[in-house]
Formats: C-alpha cells, structure tokens, sequence
C-alpha cells in the first residue's frame, strides 16, 4: 500500500557502534586538542550563545501566571519575531480549553497498517525539527503477531510495503496521562494537564532538566538537543502558544493533540491522515462522541496499564 | 572592616604562596579546568547536541557524576559520628576537613547539574519567590532544597569554628553543637532525596527499587572515606596538622563494613531481577551482560565488581589494611569501582532500554568527558585553597596579626 521510504529514526541504534562508551573515554585522552573538531556538530542554523532575543523574553513568566494583557503581549512579540524569521505571517494563539470538554483518543490496532502518515503529519503540522536530530512525537512499533513484548517491538522497520504479512503494527505517542508522572516530576510547574486533558508544556519557562522525560512511561517527550532545523518555507503559521509554535533548542516538547486544532474542533493531524481510519478522536464527556462509542462498545485497553497513570489514550480492536 | 581586610590580605598570600608542588598541583588543575570551560563554551553555543544524550538516554555521565559526588558530599559529614564514637582525638579538626570537602563536592554537584540544563540562564526559575517552586511534590525540588541547604550548613560551620580561631578564640559549642549534629541527618538527606530522585517512577525499573537509598548510603560511605583517608595523609605530611594512624585504620574498617553491605544489596537485587526473571531484568542484564549485541557497559561494570571485591578484600583483612600500600591501593580502586557503580552504571542502565524497548547506546562524547574533567578539576580547586588556607587556621599559624603562636 504504501511505500515511505524516509529515514525514520531519531538515531538508529541498528548502526551505533557497540563499546561507545569505552571509546568516548579513549577518545579523552587525545581529545584535548581535537575537541574543537569533534565539537563542531553539522548545525546550519545556530543560535549561538543565547536563544532569548530580549530582556522581555527573559523575563517573562510561566504561561499560567500571566494576566490576559500580559499573555497578549507576549503573543504579540512572539507573532512579530516568527513572522520575521519564517518570512510568513504567523498566528500564535492562545486558544483556551472549553468548558466540560475531556479529549480522548482511540486507535484501532486492527486497521493501522504501519505507514506512518500519521507520524509525518505530525511533524509537519507541529512544526518539529526536521534534522539533527528529527523530532518524532509518534513511533510506531511493529509486533509479530502473538506478543506484545515491547522489547521485541521494531520501530526501524523498513520493507517495501507495508503491512508486512505476519505483523501488526502499534504507534505509540504521549497518552495524557490523566495522573501524569511527568507534571509531578516537572520540579518548576513548566508542564501540567490542561482542563480538557492536554499535557502541555510551556517552553519559555522549561529549564530543560529532563526530569519528566525519566518519569514518562511511554517515551511521550522529546528534547531539542541543538537548534531546531524547521525551514521556513515548511513552517505551519497557524500556532498556539502551547502547541505548534517554533521551539528553541534546550527544552522539552511532546504531542498536544494539536492543541491549535483540537480547541477549534478540528481533528488532530494524525487523525486526518490516517488512510484507513485508525484513529478516533474526541471527547469523552460527549455522550454521541465516536470515543465514547468506542469506549462503550468495544473492547479498550490501555498500554502499561499496570502504572496507574490512566491514559486518556486507548487502544482497542474494531 | 580593617579586621576583615587583614584576613583577606592574609588569605591572598596563603593561596599564592606555596611549596614547588603545591604550584604544580594547581597548574595541573587549571589547566584541566580551562580546557573543560573551553569545551563548555561549545555546549553553551551549540546547545546539549555536543553530548552523546539523546531521547532514548536523556541522561548521561553528568547526571551520574552528580550521584557519585552527592555521595561523597554526605560520607564527608557522616564521618563525624565514628569521629565522636571513637574518639579521634581531634575531633574538630576532623569534623572540619569533612565540611571542607562536603563544600567542595557539593559546588560540583551544582556545577553538574547546572551543566546538564538545556537553559541553565533560567535558574531563576527555581528560585522561591521569582519563579515557581514545584514543592513538594516534584522531587527534583526536594533535591534542590537539601543539597543547597547542606552546602549553606556546611560553610557555615567551618567559617565560625575558623573565623574564631583566627582570633585566637574557642568556638562557643553550645551554639556549633546543635549545627554539628543537625549536619549529619543532613547528610544522610542529601543522599536519600537524590536515591529518591531515581526511584520514584515505575517507568524506570532498574531505578524503582527500594533497595537503592541504602545502596547509595552504603557505597558513599566507601567513595568519601577512601577519599578521605588519602587525603589525610597528604595533608599530614605536607602540613603541621596531625592525624593518628589509628584513625585512618578505623576509617578503612568503616569502608570495609559499608563495602560489605554495599556488595549485600547488590547480591539481593541481581537475585531478585535474575531469579524472578520478568521484564525488569533487561536493564540488569544490559549492565552485566550487554543486551541484543549492545555491551557497552559491560568491562566497565565488570570492572567496578573486581576493584570493588578485591578492594573489600584488603580493608576486611587487618593486616593488609594496616599497610599503608595496600590501604592506598584499596582506596584507589574503591574510589574508582564506586564512581562507575553510581555514575554511568547506574544512570545509563535506567534508560537502557527504553520504555517502549529500544536498546540505543550512549556514550559520552569528548566535549562532555572534558567537560566533566574540567568540573573536577574545579571541585579540587575549591578543596585545594579552602585547606590552604583552612590549615594553617587550625594549626595557629595563620591569626588575626598580634596574636600569632609562637
Ligand atoms: S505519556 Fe508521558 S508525557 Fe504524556 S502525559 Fe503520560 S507521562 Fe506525560
Ligand atoms: S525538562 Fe522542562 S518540562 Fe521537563 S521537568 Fe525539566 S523543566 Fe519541567
């Protein structure tokens, strides 16, 4: 059915040469001269010393502390300074929760084929980094069929065409937990679950510990290790202020459920890609919702449901 | 005010004025310490991607310095409690090296994880009243609240206990007493909340033990003594300050007891992940074994087990340890053994593999080893002239001008 031939990997292990670590340590000893060397990471578009533009931005408070001037003002900013930089005109919203709404996805392991559309939807409708590394919020992992060993699970899987005879195929991405241990470990409150369920996080206060990246069970974040690569002419305008809009490097960021189009009732992107209709999405307290209907009706689980940390992601097979 | 100027001048000149190794010493250090900034200016510009982390392994050889050296932090002081049992003889002098030293593993543990933020700039995020505190829920938070109160308490009494003998006066101890002994449940929390740290989340199975507070505080009674007893025989036989032989046997009986323990727990958990075999043995089995072809931690942690044992070896036996040779030795291979049991043996392991079971590799890369070295190197800087000028203090021969001994 389909046959995506892009790299898919954040780094592949398959090539990572084994006893780095002894050789990280060697390579000490002759390393002082060639640090300059080794340093140099092929990064096209550096930021240098800081990525703050202003004393403004420097200061500026954690998203949920900010009066609604303040958060104005910041918007505003933030709209000048990206509209500058990608040559567009970029919105950044600040689209607020609505009221009673719970949102919840459903994913249909039955139907999902392993293309991963959904994965470079993701990507291109959240503005991650393209390069250096490739920031994925999806990883779908291919099964054999008859375990569910995460262990025996392949992500690099490449064949020409998928579904492979013989497997089945599970995308896995933040599941906003609704006891979420990475807003517990978050030592500053820079990420936290909004009303309607989002985890969030806000990168102009992340200080980029890396805590909750530890404390998720499902490999939910990801961290900007250098300068985004995000070209301008594949930049999304339509941002949020919590979701989509650019990262700097040196901070945590993860799925929101396109916050910037779920809050307009809008299906996240992955949702709309999904060739065969895998992927549910909606709101739980929506007694006619599609998930409740799944919820009611089929047989749901959740993955590592043993920690408690109740996703508001199922699974299920339709 | 003049008082102050006094001891300041007086400072400046011990530090500068040494004997031809004590210069060497530093030129060593700061020539360490300048290569390791000059690669930090590379991490400050390009961002962590000069580290070998990545998504799988978010942490690497910072995080597990930053464990090794809280360890040694926490022995330094707790080494007050055999001190007073034992009657050491001077005890204040000994009470004081273990604050100096606590001070100065302390600043690195700061400088580590400092090191290791994405945006250390944003400190201020942390501090009560500017930013937000996410107390106490977060553990990180708690870590931050005792190591930062440990390093105040730490100073404090070594600057009181000096301060009055530079003016040639006793230390009130109904004031230090309570302080002195507050210090060592202090201790004992630094290294307890940053156990914690680790084995607070179930999405970690090699970290959420409950096994690993007295692991830490067994092993960081092995890392700092060995520490300490090398470092007391350099300083008495470059100083006037004496220590009794007997206190440094005592000291590497201590670490023979603890090493004892440390080597029990251990036996514990690989029976327990190994007999019970479920899916929280991949981690283990990573560390001793290496997993689907990676084993890169493999001759390292294998390594710590034989310095470790045969280290354990040499303290047990009264003989052995009473040779200064051997007791040397032993420290050695006990200071190294433990760093890699809680530095890289313990942190990669967490992360290897994955949540979701990827096995991917870390591996420090040479900006990040030099940085480390470079932060080392600082952290012996900062004991180095805190003696420097610590000893003579205590020795009487360092006082406020007039009251020099004779
Ligand atoms: S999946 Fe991970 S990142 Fe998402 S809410 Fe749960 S713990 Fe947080
Ligand atoms: S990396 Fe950022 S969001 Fe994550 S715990 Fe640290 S400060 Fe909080």
């Amino acid at each position: 059915m389909s046959k995506d031939k892009k790299t898919v990997t954040t780094v592949n292990p398959r090539t990572a040469s084994r006893r780095k670590f002894m050789k990280g340590l060697a390579g000490t000893a002759i390393g002082a001269t060639l640090a300059g060397k080794a340093m140099a990471s092929a990064n096209s578009k550096k930021s240098g010393f800081l990525t703050i533009h202003s004393l403004e931005e420097y200061l500026q408070k954690n998203y949920r502390e900010m009066t609604k001037e303040e958060k104005a003002q910041v918007l505003a900013r933030m709209e000048k300074e990206y509209s500058e930089r990608y040559g567009k005109d970029v919105k950044v919203k600040d689209t607020e929760p609505i009221d009673g709404v719970k949102f919840t996805y459903a994913l249909d392991l039955n139907r999902c084929i392993g293309c991963r559309r959904c994965v470079y939807a993701c990507v291109d409708e959240n503005n991650q980094s393209r390069e250096n590394p490739q920031v994925h919020y999806i990883k779908v992992l291919q099964f054999e069929n008859g375990t569910m060993d995460f262990e025996e699970s392949n992500r690099y899987y490449d064949p020409e065409m998928v579904p492979e005879e013989g497997k089945y195929y599970m995308p896995v991405q933040c599941q906003h937990c609704e006891k979420a241990p990475c807003v517990k470990a978050c030592p500053i409150k820079a990420t936290w679950t909004e009303d309607d369920g989002i985890v969030v996080v806000d990168y102009n206060w992340c200080i980029g510990c890396r805590y909750c990246m530890a404390a998720c069970p499902y490999e939910g974040r990801s961290f900007n290790w250098g300068d985004p690569h995000l070209p301008a002419e594949e930049m999304n305008p339509n941002t949020h202020y919590l979701g989509n809009r650019p990262r700097m490097r040196g901070v945590v960021e993860k799925c929101t459920f396109c916050i910037q189009r779920s809050r307009e009732g809008r299906y996240p992107a992955c949702v709309e890609v999904c060739p065969v209709g895998a992927r549910k999405f909606g709101d739980m307290n929506d007694p006619t919702s599609e998930v409740r209907y799944i919820f009611e009706h089929k047989r749901v689980f959740r993955i590592k449901e043993d920690l408690l940390t109740e996703p508001k992601f199922f699974y299920f097979f339709g | 005010m003049a008082n102050f100027m006094e001891f300041f001048v007086g400072t400046v000149k011990l530090v500068f004025v040494g004997s031809k190794r004590y210069y060497a010493w530093m030129a060593f250090l700061i020539l360490l310490a300048a290569i390791g900034l000059t690669a930090w200016t590379q991490q400050l510009s390009d961002g962590l991607i000069v580290t070998g982390m990545r998504d799988p392994v978010s942490w690497g050889i910072y995080i597990g310095n930053f464990t090794f050296l809280v360890g040694v932090a926490a022995a330094a002081v707790l080494l007050v409690i055999p001190a007073y049992i034992y009657k050491w003889g001077p005890i204040k002098e000994i009470v004081l090296l273990g604050e100096l030293l606590a001070v100065s593993a302390i600043c690195m543990c700061l400088m580590f994880v400092t090191f290791d933020l994405g945006h250390p700039e944003r400190f201020w995020h942390l501090v009560p009243g500017l930013g937000i505190f996410n107390f106490p829920v977060s553990m990180l938070s708690w870590d931050v609240v005792v190591l930062n109160m440990y390093l105040a308490l730490n100073l404090c009494v070594p600057v009181y206990i000096l301060w009055k003998a530079y003016h040639n006066e006793h230390p009130n101890y109904k004031i230090l007493w309570p302080f002195i002994i507050f210090s060592v449940p202090a201790a004992v929390s630094i290294h307890t909340v940053t156990a914690f740290l680790y084995s607070a989340f179930p999405a970690r199975a090699f970290w959420n033990a409950s096994i690993l507070a007295p692991r830490f505080i067994a092993s960081a009674f092995c890392s700092g003594p060995s520490f300490i007893i090398i470092a007391f025989q350099i300083i008495r036989s470059t100083t006037k300050i004496k220590i009794k032989d007997e206190a440094i046997f005592k000291l590497g009986e201590i670490i023979a007891y603890a090493m004892g323990i440390n080597l029990f727990l251990l036996i514990s958990e690989v029976f327990k992940e190994y007999y019970s075999h479920t899916v929280h043995l991949a981690p283990m089995e990573y560390l001793f074994q290496g997993l689907h072809g990676h084993d890169g931690l493999v001759p390292l942690i294998w390594t710590a087990i034989a310095l470790n044992v045969t280290a354990f070896i040499i303290m047990i036996v009264p003989k052995l340890r009473k040779n200064f040779k051997f007791l040397n030795l032993a420290c050695v291979m006990m200071f190294i053994g433990v760093w890699i049991e809680k530095g890289p043996g313990l942190i990669i392991p967490g992360f290897t593999p994955t949540p979701l079971g990827e096995v991917w590799e870390y591996a420090p890369t040479t900006a990040e080893v030099l940085i480390s070295m470079g932060i080392w190197a600082i952290g012996l800087i900062i004991f180095t002239l805190l003696l420097k000028v610590a000893i003579p203090i205590e020795t009487g021969e360092f006082r406020k001008p007039g009251l020099e001994k004779k």
